[in-house]
């Protein structure tokens, strides 16, 4: 009888568990889906062309793409400072447009442009913020946002008195005032010193671990490469490429091995045709390029060569190239080296 | 309903009220003070009484619509065209409130405003003229409701300006003349037929009618008319601000 009970427990706890796997399945559907979303201007210009993409929850997305790509635009429309044309977008499963106030509340936004009240104490603009979604007061909430942007000692000063990086970390408080699950940095880190920039990166790593969803852009590749999950380029309205950062980092990224010669060459040797190298510094610098993705890299058949040669070398370093040649190269072939 | 996004639009604006305290309260009672000078101390004391009221008390009503309009109206279009201008509206219109809590907040601090200054002129007049009001009650209403209307309608400028000149013309080129024209000077029996019957068009013309006939019980047009043409004019500028957050007109391209 005993048995039976403590059987029926663990069968209970087993069943719970795995309904509890379920729902985590479950959560796995995005928090933000955009579907065949297209935007013309008044103008008549064409600044979104279909785009489907899905962010997941806790992720950090980075958006990259040249000037004028949509990018702007693309999250204005999320947002909802801008009209769509054709398509949907689903925030948390609900349509932002029908269903905004459920939305809207879910999201932070700290626009590219630095627009912000000037006449305002920091305290006062930070609660307006908060107001505006439509939570109660909170002090303590307000007090920690500030400390974390270092903005605490200038809580009672007019944001007319502050610099330009302190006015961007203003904008960047007021986002988080009503407690954001999904925040939107359009440039966070535009015109923000290197000290700055770094206690931002941590602060928004300290977000992602409390589950908060964040989509930044910038043209700081390496800030990208720094943060960033997954990157999504976008270029002329389109969205070329979206990826793991590492997978787009090996799949793209190229691996150097540069060989510093101990006697110069005047030409590559004939025997080395079938290897991609490159002779540079007056022939005295030898620089092999090879695919990280290939099940041989080459580097043990050329070096056997080498030594066949008697060609010596004294020193040797692989690189990989960073994700801001990757992207550069991306943005240039509109992703066509992504394509099969 | 999001009421902390109401009060939290609403206390923004009456802190940009209190921080331009003089220009936004001195210079209505500087002015209606110059106007009972002139035309209720000089002018006035040549004239004879209208309706039976001495031509300084006649006036109090068309002065006090006169400040009312102008300020209802350049309150509310200033305080919706600034943040349109400065880029700061993007807040709003990301956050989850709708039109309706966007218009209480807005409207309602300048609706606030401007019943802080007809109270003032009230006073003001007081120092210049006696006078009693007949119907305190409907004065208030009229008042209320007149404010509201013309900080919707200020509310639909500021919203539809897109420089700052746009912003002036309408009170200055449509409503100083309607005013002037509606009757704040003058009864308009003392009009020739015809002239009476083109005022009619003239919406002040019952809006100052039915302010003056709470004060002292006489009128141009009928008490009822009056208000049912408030209400009227109410009416329409909800339903333009509903379709302007609508459609996203000159707020979301
Ligand atoms: N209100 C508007 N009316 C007409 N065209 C617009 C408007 N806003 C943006 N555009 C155009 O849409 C395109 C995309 O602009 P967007 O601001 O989204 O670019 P972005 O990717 O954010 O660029 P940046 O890196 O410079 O911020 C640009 O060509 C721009 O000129
Ligand atoms: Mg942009």
């Amino acid at each position: 009888m005993l048995l039976k009970i403590v059987n029926m427990k663990v069968w209970v706890s087993y069943t719970l568990s795995s309904l509890r796997q379920t729902y985590e399945e479950v959560r796995v559907v995005p928090i933000i889906s955009i579907r065949n979303l297209s935007k013309t201007y008044a103008s008549g210009f064409h600044a979104l062309k279909n785009i489907n993409l899905d962010i997941r929850q806790g992720e950090i997305f980075a958006l990259l793409g040249p000037n004028g790509a949509g990018k702007t635009t693309l999250i204005s429309i999320i947002c909802g400072l801008v009209t769509p044309g054709e398509g949907q977008v689903l925030i948390d499963g609900e349509d932002n447009s029908s269903n905004f106030r459920a939305t809207r509340s879910l999201i932070g936004l700290v626009p590219q442009e630095l627009a912000i009240a000037t006449f305002e104490s920091v305290l006062a603009t930070m609660n307006f913020s908060r107001g505006l979604f439509g939570k109660a007061p909170d002090s303590i909430h307000i007090e920690k946002v500030l400390r974390d942007l270092s903005l605490w000692d200038k809580r009672h000063e007019r944001i007319v008195n502050l610099s330009g990086g302190m006015k961007r970390r203003v904008l960047i408080a007021k986002a988080l005032a009503h407690e954001p699950k999904i925040l939107f940095l359009d440039e966070p880190t535009a015109g923000i010193d290197v000290e700055q920039r770094h206690s931002m990166w941590g602060m928004v790593r300290r977000l992602r671990e409390n589950g908060v969803t964040i989509i930044l852009t910038t043209h700081y590749i390496d800030e990208a490469e720094e943060m960033a999950d997954r990157i999504g380029v976008i270029s002329e309205g389109e969205i070329s490429v979206v990826e793991e950062k590492t997978v787009l980092m090996n799949k793209l990224g190229k691996k150097q091995l540069t060989l510093t010669l101990q006697a110069p060459l005047s030409s590559i040797p004939d025997e080395l045709s079938t290897f991609s190298l490159e002779l540079t510094d007056q022939g005295n610098v030898l620089v092999y390029t090879f695919d990280t993705q290939k099940e041989n890299t080459g580097i043990s058949d050329l070096l056997r060569q080498l030594d066949k040669l008697g060609i010596d070398f004294k020193d040797l370093h692989s690189s990989q190239s960073s994700l801001e040649e990757i992207f550069v190269s991306l943005v240039r072939d509109k992703g066509a080296s992504l394509k099969p | 309903m999001n009421f902390y996004a109401i009060r939290a639009i609403y206390v923004f604006e009456m802190s940009r009220t209190w921080r331009t305290l003089m220009e936004s309260i001195a210079s209505p009672i500087l002015t209606t003070s110059l106007y009972f000078i002139v035309f209720g101390a000089a002018i006035g004391s040549r004239m004879g009484d209208i309706d039976g009221i001495p031509y300084a008390a006649f006036i109090i009503p068309g002065l006090l619509m006169l400040s009312l309009l102008g300020e209802s109206i350049s309150n509310a279009s200033f305080g919706i065209y600034f943040p349109k201008f400065s880029g700061t509206i993007y807040e709003v219109l990301s956050a989850p409130v709708s039109t309706l809590e966007i218009v209480i907040g807005y409207v309602g601090a300048a609706v606030t405003k401007s019943m802080i200054i007809a109270v003032l002129i009230l006073i003001t007049a007081y120092f210049f003229v006696d006078y009693e009001v007949l119907h305190p009650f409907w004065m208030f209403g009229f008042l209320l409701l007149t404010t509201i209307t013309f900080s919707m309608f200020g509310f639909i400028i500021g919203l539809w300006a897109d420089d700052f000149q746009k912003l002036q013309i309408i009170p200055m080129m449509v409503i100083t003349p309607l005013t002037f024209l509606g009757g704040a000077f003058y009864s308009i029996n003392m009009l020739p037929p015809f002239w009476q019957k083109v005022t009619l068009f003239n919406p002040v013309v019952y809006l100052i009618s039915g302010l003056r006939w709470s004060f002292y019980g006489v009128s141009d047009v009928a008490v009822g008319l009056s208000m049912v043409m408030i209400l009227v004019f109410m009416l329409i500028c909800l339903l333009l601000i509903g379709w302007i957050f609508k459609t996203g007109y000159r707020l979301k391209d």
